[in-house]
């Protein structure tokens, strides 16, 4: 029954869709959390009912959405409408929704609670060390700047633009920085993300996506100014 | 190329007791990213890390006293309400906590100073340096000479400085912000605000108010009261241009041509900000006193946009007084 409605929702959802207006539309879309809840159907199979999405290890990772803020979900779902993000999946789904319905699904996750991360259990003492200098204090001499530097507070996210990577899965957070050095993800404003990525190694990722992950993020993302 | 630098490392290892071999591989990085190489003669220092220090055979005293300076270094906001009445930390325009060249590193300071500062006609030691940073940059009432905070943060400095020579003949390398060349076309507001919305509003909002999440400053903003007032020397247009060329947008050093640094200091700088503590109830006259500084602000100055006169205004931002009560000048005569 309720299968059924979403079906006719997400049909009549995807004719808006097509005939939706360029990036950035959603800007001064007000978000339903409630209407937004209705429309995850489709996202809960691999983000989860909770939005804690999930580590798979030597695979695509799903992303926590959970507690990220809703303007940096609702630019990611027009950026993969848009093919400023390429991921043929996300795509796909994206597609799905019009400007309200991106706006009412980011402000639905924007509220859940941050969940805790999976990954990152597989390293030693001093992997972690490397991950937290990185994270917290960067390595200037490889001008890698900290993650907080940007990702705010705790790495907990600042403002639209910067997500909360704190206890976000290991296994996504590596495979999006590997994606930004080889160029394959580069929807992040000014190339700011890739002129970081880019200068770090292999086992600067693995150290940082393994300390990322080990954090707890007690509240979502609050108020910013 | 190789040749060459074989000489500078000869040269540095002489300057530096044979520790500049390595350092000079520590900071290849940093060239291919646009910095200058540092030229013969010059002093290079890498000054410690955070992780020598746990590795130093210093005393666990002296570590811990280190440890308060940087953190009151990275988080300056903790003194807000008592030295610091403004958004900014010191690490806001010191990057990598006060070690990186071209970002007004601090070990030079501690082994420079005492030494005459044209800005205040007199010699300064560390201590008053430090005075200068809280009642301009900070727009703060600074901590008391000898006192526990001053002693951390001069400490954290001199540690920076570790195994470098004091007072030395050489020119330093990578000190202060560096300096970018006169632009070929006057700076210009209206190509600044340009360079702004494209490079820098990201993280310092269009507005120029930064940004601060659950209460904490993530990215300090540039003018108003939460900002640095009209005597800190990143009002200077000169001094500006060269910190945005070469730290700015963060991560993406050198990625500004020389004018669009330029402008976008020039942009930065013509708005409002808390007065300068030196203010003698005439910004004209201020001005004119402080020629040798307010030469490259806008301070006292009309701008076009608007027919705006700058800095005329008995706004002290958060702070409730004007000039702090420790400042002072003195003679030897």
């Amino acid at each position: 029954m309720r299968k059924k409605q979403l079906a006719g929702g997400l049909a009549l959802l995807l004719g808006f869709g097509l005939a939706g207006t360029p990036a950035l539309a959603v800007d001064g879309l007000e978000g339903d959390p409630q209407r937004g809840e209705g429309l995850t159907q489709t996202c809960i199979s691999c983000h989860q009912a909770d939005g804690s999405g999930q580590n798979v290890p030597g695979g695509e990772s799903w992303p926590r959405l959970a507690g990220l803020s809703a303007g940096y979900i609702a630019r990611q779902l027009k950026d993969y409408q848009e093919g400023r993000r390429q991921n043929s999946t996300m795509a796909a789904f994206a597609n799905m929704l019009d400007d309200q319905a991106v706006a009412d699904v980011a402000a639905y996750y924007a509220q859940l609670p941050v969940t805790e991360a999976q990954g990152g259990d597989d390293v030693d003492d001093a992997t972690l060390a490397r991950g937290e200098e990185l994270a917290l204090r960067g390595d200037w001499n490889q001008y890698i700047v900290s993650c907080q530097s940007c990702h705010g507070p705790g790495n907990a996210g600042a403002g639209e633009a910067f997500p909360g990577i704190a206890s976000q899965h290991a296994g996504y957070i590596a495979g999006q920085l590997h994606q930004w050095q080889e160029g394959e993800r580069d929807n992040d404003p000014q190339g700011l993300m890739a002129a970081i990525a880019k200068r770090m190694s292999d086992e600067d990722i693995r150290a940082v996506s393994a300390w990322l992950a080990r954090q707890r993020v007690t509240s979502a993302q609050g108020d910013s100014k | 190329m190789k040749i060459r630098k074989l000489t500078l490392t000869t040269g540095a290892a002489v300057l530096l007791a044979g520790a500049a071999s390595a350092a000079w591989d520590e900071y290849k990085p940093l060239f291919a990213l646009g910095y200058a190489e540092p030229e013969e003669g010059q002093l290079v220092h890498i000054p410690p890390t955070l992780q020598d220090l746990e590795d130093a055979a210093m005393s666990p005293e002296l570590k811990e006293v280190v440890r308060r300076g940087y953190d009151l270094f990275v988080d300056t906001q903790q003194l807000r309400g008592q030295h610091v009445f403004n958004d900014m930390n010191c690490a806001s325009c010191h990057m990598d906590a006060g070690r990186q060249p071209f970002s007004a590193a601090l070990w030079p300071a501690a082994i420079t100073l005492p030494d005459y500062r044209g800005k205040n006609w007199q010699v300064n030691s560390l201590e008053e340096r430090v005075v200068g940073c809280f009642t301009y940059s900070m727009n703060g009432d600074p901590p008391e000479y000898g006192s526990d905070t001053m002693l951390a943060i001069t400490t954290y400095m001199q540690w920076l400085a570790k195994g470098a020579p004091v007072y030395p003949d050489q020119e330093i390398y990578g000190r202060g912000y560096g300096s970018v060349d006169e632009p070929e076309q006057e700076p210009n507001y209206e190509r600044g605000k340009e360079v702004y919305a494209q490079s820098c509003a990201i993280c310092h909002a269009e507005d120029g108010q930064g940004l601060k999440q659950d209460g904490q400053v993530v990215f300090p903003p540039l003018w108003g009261d939460g900002s640095y007032n009209w005597g800190a020397g990143m009002s200077r247009i000169n001094t500006s241009a060269a910190f945005i060329k070469h730290n700015m947008p963060l991560g993406q050093p050198n990625s500004l041509s020389d004018q669009e640094a330029w402008d976008v200091a020039f942009y930065m700088n013509s708005h409002e900000r808390p007065q300068d503590p030196r203010y003698t109830g005439d910004v004209h006259e201020t001005r004119e006193k402080h020629a040798n500084f307010h030469g490259r602000t806008l301070y006292g100055t009309v701008r076009e946009v608007d027919g705006h006169l700058l800095g005329d205004h008995d706004n002290t931002g958060e702070k409730d007084f004007l000039r702090p009560e420790i400042l002072r000048s003195r003679t030897f005569d």
